[in-house]
């Protein structure tokens, strides 16, 4: 039977995960449709009613690619409960019925390369371990590259000259990955798109709001998750920050913690799972840097992120800096979201304009 | 010239206010009815009545303002020149009333809301997340549960001397606790008061944690008339806590504010009593996204529909 793999939808992750994929399984790739209502409403039905929402997002992503024709699952782990999500998630497919071959990247806890190339050599007995490591590197390659594009255009959207136009561009980038997927070539999309925005920043910037985004990562990544919170931040021409992205998680995370830590060692003394301890070291840079606000996001039920809270509350009272907390859980009621959000900024925008007039 | 008036509409999920306002600021008419659900109907009535105050006065409205949980929906259908959230029209009215204003305490239908103020300026805020204990809809089903009026559940409350600790956690709890006190043989005035306050430390708890909350402190929202809920708050937070006359109407008051300053004029009529809005919500299958659309009919002819992610959407 002909090989189909699929994976769980991360932002636009997609395009780095499903080249590689191709390249060094030489299988069928299927990418996840993309996560809606419907999704959410799937995974929901199938899932344990307290587990964090990424579980739910994720497993409705695997149930409607199962449904689509693909027969091989790829899943992924990391420090908290997601450690869970790949063994918990298998059980519940198989129970439903489903047929197919599972690559389950965790490893006690963790994430483990070497499980990863041994379920992708079964699909393509071919590949060996230079083959993997060189698309691996490209695959890094391309989430760095996609990463500093994102962030270039969360810096520079008060620049923006016509509305939408750093949307489009960063789209075009994320279509020619596919055609020019090799290190130079990336290097040279990167740069061409960073050019095309350069030619299209006013000269002067609007007078807007700086608001720092903190908090789980798959809500920060997966937007459809977060009620596209960011996306409407920059429909506003609000800037936003936002450090953790893949980058930050694979790669520059590890070598920073010891600073995140001593920084946040202040409010909380000992390391805190997954983000939170980089969480508020962020939130104090930010606070020193004198953006107006934050955001804090997390699933209802994320531990880490829940121990973070009482802390970021600190934070927020010593730097008066407001920081608004939303938790998302699997209510559609995208009004209350909005209501918080749209009062957030409008009592940004009071706060800043009294700063101003204060002198 | 004639003088310019403005309207603001504050739709909740339990009542419906409105308020005409003049230059100054003065509430020259205004109106506090049940939504009961339907918040078009209602906004028909509201509009009619507030009609009714004025018609010897032959006022001009050039700009309607709409806040709270329908504002999309009502603010297309007056044809909204501002259309607001809550928590800003809320401190804006309040701040027009009660000037010094540092804390205002609002506990509505759905939610419970916290604003604080510095300099005039909102400095911060919290909304009650996910779950609505502590909420006026809470309140109201347990008054229903215990066969007591709602507007007499405060009067009721302070009769008591000895009240039983209820839990605040969460509404379901509460209400576990509530009936098995009850049947534990409590005095229903000692339950009342309990449950009055449950919802004080439920707020205190959950919305106004973390938070310093500085008098002069302003109680507003429809739980604001229960005056059993008042004096708990007063006890717990050991201060004075002010319930201004016109409290159910400072949402009205500070969009109907945020509309005269906009300076936007837009034509108002307050003939609208007749005319049939109709809305119908539809999934848009134009994308993956599914986005549920609202449309919206008036006299069968469609003049907005919202909802959408994207352009898909918008086609007819």
């Amino acid at each position: 039977m002909k090989k189909v793999i699929s994976f769980p939808n991360l932002g636009d992750y997609y395009v780095p995960i499903k080249n590689f994929l191709i390249k060094t399984s030489k299988c069928e790739v299927m990418v996840p449709l993309k996560s809606t209502k419907h999704t959410l409403e799937l995974g929901n039905k199938y899932s344990p009613d307290f587990v964090c929402l990424p579980f739910k997002y994720t497993l409705g992503n695997f149930i409607e690619s199962l449904d689509n024709g693909a027969n091989v699952l790829v899943q992924a782990g990391g420090g908290c409960r997601y450690g869970y999500y790949a063994e918990v998630q298998e059980k519940i497919l198989r129970d439903l019925g489903y047929k197919f071959d599972y690559i389950n990247l965790t490893n006690k806890g963790g994430f483990s390369l070497f499980k990863f190339y041994k379920g992708i050599k079964k699909l393509n007995p071919k590949l060996n371990i230079f083959k993997f490591s060189y698309w691996l590197l490209v695959a890094v390659v391309n989430i760095i590259y996609m990463d500093k594009l994102d962030k270039y255009i969360r810096k520079n959207i008060s620049y923006e000259k016509s509305k939408g136009i750093f949307m489009k561009i960063k789209e075009k980038f994320l279509k020619n990955v596919d055609n020019n997927y090799s290190i130079f070539k990336l290097r040279k999309l990167y740069k061409q798109s960073i050019t095309e925005i350069k030619n299209n920043l006013k000269n002067s910037k609007d007078e807007t709001l700086k608001i720092g985004i903190v908090g789980e990562l798959f809500s920060l990544m997966e937007h459809s998750s977060s009620y596209n919170i960011e996306e409407f931040l920059l429909s506003k021409n609000i800037e936003v920050r936002r450090y953790t992205d893949l980058t930050c998680l694979l790669i520059t995370k590890r070598f920073q913690m010891k600073k995140f830590h001593k920084k946040s060692r202040k409010f909380a003394k000992y390391l805190q799972g997954a983000d939170a301890t980089p969480n508020i070291s962020h939130s104090i840079d930010m606070a020193n840097e004198h953006f107006d606000g934050i955001i804090h996001m997390k699933p209802m039920s994320c531990s880490p992120e829940i121990n973070a809270v009482p802390i970021l509350q600190k934070v927020s009272e010593e730097y008066d800096i407001p920081i608004l907390f939303l938790t998302f859980d699997s209510q559609y009621a995208k009004g209350a979201i909005d209501t918080r959000i749209e009062a957030f900024i409008d009592m940004l925008q009071m706060r800043k304009e009294n700063l101003i007039n204060e002198g | 010239m004639k003088d310019k008036y403005y309207l603001g509409v504050d739709i909740g999920s339990i009542s419906t206010k409105g308020v005409i306002i003049d230059e100054e600021d003065n509430i020259i008419a205004s109106d506090y009815l049940w939504t009961e659900g339907n918040p078009i109907g209602a906004v028909q009535k509201l509009i009619n009545s507030l009609y009714e105050q004025v018609k010897d006065k032959d006022i001009n409205v050039v700009c309607v303002g709409t806040t709270g949980s329908a504002r999309y929906l009502i603010g297309k259908i007056l044809d909204a020149g501002v259309v607001k959230n809550e928590i800003t029209a809320h401190a804006i009215g309040t701040m027009n009333k009660v000037p010094d204003v540092r804390t205002i305490i609002e506990i509505g239908g759905q939610d419970s809301k916290i604003i604080l103020i510095d300099k005039n300026v909102v400095v911060d805020y919290n909304m009650n997340t996910i779950c609505a204990a502590g909420t006026g809809a809470f309140l109201s089903s347990q008054a229903k549960r215990l066969g007591v009026n709602i507007e007499d559940f405060g009067s009721i409350a302070l009769t008591s001397k000895n009240s039983p600790k209820l839990s605040a956690r969460c509404s379901v709890f509460a209400e576990s606790d509530l009936v098995h006190k009850l049947q534990m043989g409590y005095k229903k005035e000692d339950v009342i008061r309990g449950l009055c306050d449950a919802i004080v430390s439920n707020y205190l708890n959950n919305v106004a944690k973390g938070k310093k909350l500085y008098s002069p402190i302003v109680f507003q929202g429809g739980v604001s008339k229960n005056i059993g809920v008042k004096k708990a708050f007063e006890e717990q937070l050991e201060t004075e806590v002010t319930v201004i006359n016109d409290g159910h109407l400072m949402g009205a008051l500070g969009i109907a504010i945020l509309a005269k300053k906009s300076k936007i004029e837009k034509p108002f009529s307050f003939q609208i009593k007749d005319i049939k809005f109709k809305t119908i919500g539809s999934e848009c299958n134009g994308c993956s996204n599914n986005c549920e659309i609202v449309n919206v009919y008036r006299e069968d002819k469609i003049i907005d529909r919202y909802g959408n992610k994207c352009d898909n959407g918008l086609k007819v």
